[in-house]
């Protein structure tokens, strides 16, 4: 077990990459990330992020190498992920799974005929030493380390995460999967995530996450960069399910080329603050983005989520749904930006932003920007903001259904549209996370 | 068994019934009819204690026990069904999940899904209801006729036992009329001891379903009551009070 004590500084910074064995640009890169992590200030706008930066974990390496044989990890570790169903969903409809547990790869394997197509599917880390000529292309490219102040922090920190390349004119028939799990107190997980979708390719890439509740926060800063080229399509799903002690601040962005598609699947249940807003900039002709996300902000949590759509190429066409539920004391607001582009003619843009609140304890805000700068686009926004409605309530009551299952229903039917975007499989985890029940402690 | 007894209900600070009383003895067909606005419609909520209907005084009394504190979903779970009036659409819930939920929780365990399919086939079958019409969201987009006939397709699927019927005939075509009709005709003679309630504006759908008491209300009350006969008369001359209270008494019509 190789873990540095609590707090960072140059030093520590230096030991990751040398943990690591990183080429020198790498641990260059990183030290001038942990400058601009030093120098800059917490966002000023969104909600209050009070985490004690000092006493956070920023490197823990548990096991020694990354097996692709469940009978070779440790078996506590091994039942957990039995628990969670990951490895039913391996068997069943998966490609391909990978497992990071802390900062580092616990388990990695994909299906033959992936690696037949010479598709990649590795833990970042491996992908630097074994593709360096691709890695070092597409790193760090989309989401700069001077972007903002977690990215930097991320790409000083960062470890593990998952790299996908999948090369020209290649379908996946089935997701891959990566799963990400904290375990220990006060730690902080910094992956960073790399896919590119080469020409004419599809990808359906599923991500998920959990921790533990302890009472001490834990800090979850990832940054993931999708490169979407020509007439490609990339999907990613997200379940995310952080126990509430997680700050969970992460920088999602895809850039799609001409006449490719990048849709984001994003749900966020878990955590004390999430603050995330898949972007997509659409940079070639005919490029589509799509956000479908869901947020649900129970008892001392707040989900600050949304999108970002950039259209540049001309006939880019784009679509946030997102579907926000704020309960017992909960904040879910809705954060998003639209910019068509002056050289973006022929456009367009949707936003349709609905939020639910249960009580009077809860709240739901809504912050849009959309900017249109060519005449020939135009940017379409719609908001609602309901509560349970009690004619439905009663009319699902009289047919014997009690309060609280008529309100889950009515909130299943709420989020209808963000479920029928989920593979089945998914759709039926969902609908128990949302019952509440509790999420599944590592045995380890 | 139902009984009404002295009830007295308001919403929005109106009193709609007042010392309203009647009793639904098992087997019975009973219908009621009234002007616009009289209260039919709250004497069906607030038996199925819809929230903005209360109750001053009087009791709800059924098969023997007051019902006044039981929620509604409670009294549905004893076998009290409401098909509305105006049935309400519900994004997002598909009416077989919404149908497997109510059913479990009437039953209170979970539904065998094979006879549930097949319980579900045989009912839309009955009513002539096209097969994805289950899969869609309830009362989403559908007609107004259809959406009566989806009343009574959960009504088969809950097997209530004492069921009230709010205008299931308006809105309803020709066709659509004889299918509802035959329909509740057949769950009670499969069910011989379940009554029902119809509220109605026309005899339409009681030339098939065929009531033993037709009952008048106006100002809170129960002013008349007889049989098939007196709803022909009110159809023909309307709530002319003086006409039907004149043929009432040349008739065999029994009058308060
Ligand atoms: N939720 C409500 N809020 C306010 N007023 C109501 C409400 N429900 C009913 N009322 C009033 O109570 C009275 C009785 O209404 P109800 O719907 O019971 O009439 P009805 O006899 O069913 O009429 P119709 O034949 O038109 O269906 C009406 O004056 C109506 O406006
Ligand atoms: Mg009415």
């Amino acid at each position: 077990m190789k873990t540095l004590s609590k707090g960072l500084d140059k030093e520590k910074v230096r030991k990751i990459s040398k943990f690591k064995n990183e080429p020198e640009w790498m641990m260059k890169y990183r030290l001038e990330s942990y400058d601009l992590f030093a120098s800059k200030k917490m966002p000023e706008w969104g909600p209050e992020i009070d985490i004690k930066l000092d006493n956070i974990t920023y490197y823990k390496k548990v096991f020694d190498k990354i097996e692709n044989n469940w009978d070779n990890v440790d078996k506590d570790v091994k039942a957990t992920f039995t628990d969670i169903g990951l490895r039913k969903a391996e068997e069943e409809y998966l490609a391909g799974v990978h497992v990071q547990y802390e900062s580092e790869g616990l388990y990695s394997n994909m299906l033959k005929e992936l690696r037949d197509k010479n598709v990649i599917f590795l833990d970042t880390d491996t992908a630097l030493k074994k593709h360096p000529e691709i890695f070092k292309k597409y790193f760090g490219k989309l989401v700069k380390n001077d972007d903002n102040k977690f990215a930097a922090l991320n790409s000083a920190v960062w470890s593990g995460g998952t790299f996908i390349y999948v090369p020209p004119h290649t379908k996946l028939d089935r997701p891959l999967q990566s799963y990400f799990r904290i375990d220990s107190k006060n730690m902080g997980q910094f992956e960073r995530t790399l896919i590119i979708v080469d020409e004419d390719s599809d990808l359906h890439y599923i991500e998920g996450c959990t921790a533990p509740t302890y009472s001490d926060d834990a800090l979850h800063a990832a940054v993931v960069e999708i490169f979407v080229e020509k007439n490609a399509r990339c999907r990613y799903t997200t379940i995310q399910n952080w126990s509430n002690n997680v700050y969970n601040l992460v920088t999602k962005r895809a850039i799609v080329e001409e006449g490719g598609t990048m849709e984001w699947v994003d749900g966020n249940i878990g955590s004390k603050v999430t603050m995330k807003y898949p972007a997509c900039i659409l940079k070639g002709d005919y490029s589509k983005g799509t956000c479908t996300t869901i947020a649900l902000a129970d008892s001392m949590q707040i989900q600050d989520t949304g999108a970002k759509m950039i259209h540049i190429g001309k006939h880019t066409k784009s679509n946030i749904l997102s579907k926000s539920i704020a309960r017992g004391g909960g904040n879910a607001s809705y954060r998003g930006l639209v910019k068509i582009t002056k050289n973006a003619a022929h456009s367009y843009a949707n936003v349709k932003c609905d939020t639910i609140i249960l009580d009077d304890k809860s709240k739901s805000d809504t912050f849009p920007t959309n900017i249109c700068k060519n005449n020939e686009s135009s940017i379409e926004h719609e908001a609602t903001v309901s509560k349970i409605d009690p004619k439905q309530l009663f009319y699902l009551m009289s047919r014997g259904i009690s309060e609280d299952k008529a309100t889950e229903l009515l909130i299943m039917g709420f989020i209808d549209a963000f479920r029928e975007e989920l593979p089945l499989e998914y759709a039926v985890e969902l609908n128990q996370l949302l019952k509440g029940e509790t999420s599944i402690e590592c045995k380890r | 068994m139902l009984e009404i007894k002295d009830l007295t209900i308001k919403v929005e600070n109106k009193i709609v019934l007042n010392k309203f009383n009647l009793t639904i003895n098992d087997g019975e067909i009973h219908v009621i009819m009234g002007p616009n606005g009289v209260g039919k419609s709250s004497l069906t909520k607030v038996i199925m204690a819809e929230p903005n209907y209360k109750v001053i005084s009087g009791d709800i009394i059924y098969n023997g026990e007051s019902i006044l504190n039981l929620s509604t979903d409670e009294r549905a779970r004893k076998g009290i069904f409401l098909a509305m009036q105006n049935p309400l659409e519900i994004d997002g819930v598909t009416n077989s999940d919404f149908l497997r939920t109510a059913i479990s929780s009437i039953n209170q365990k979970n539904v065998n899904l094979y006879s549930f399919i097949k319980k579900l086939d045989e009912a839309k079958a009955d009513l002539k209801m096209p097969d994805e019409m289950v899969h869609r969201s309830i009362n989403k987009g559908f007609s107004g006729g259809e959406k009566k006939k989806n009343e009574i397709l959960q009504m088969k699927m809950l097997n209530p036992s004492f069921v009230m019927l709010d205008e299931i005939d308006s809105g309803v075509d020709v066709d659509a009329l004889k299918i509802v009709g035959d329909n509740l005709n057949n769950y009670k003679k499969e069910n011989k001891d379940i009554s029902y309630l119809i509220i109605t504006h026309y005899t339409h759908l009681l030339r098939y379903v065929k009531p033993d008491f037709v009952h008048v209300l106006k100002e809170g009350k129960v002013v008349k009551t007889g049989s098939y006969e007196l709803a022909k008369q009110i159809e023909d001359n309307g709530f002319n009070f003086d006409k039907i209270v004149s043929s009432a008494n040349t008739g065999s019509d029994q009058s308060e």
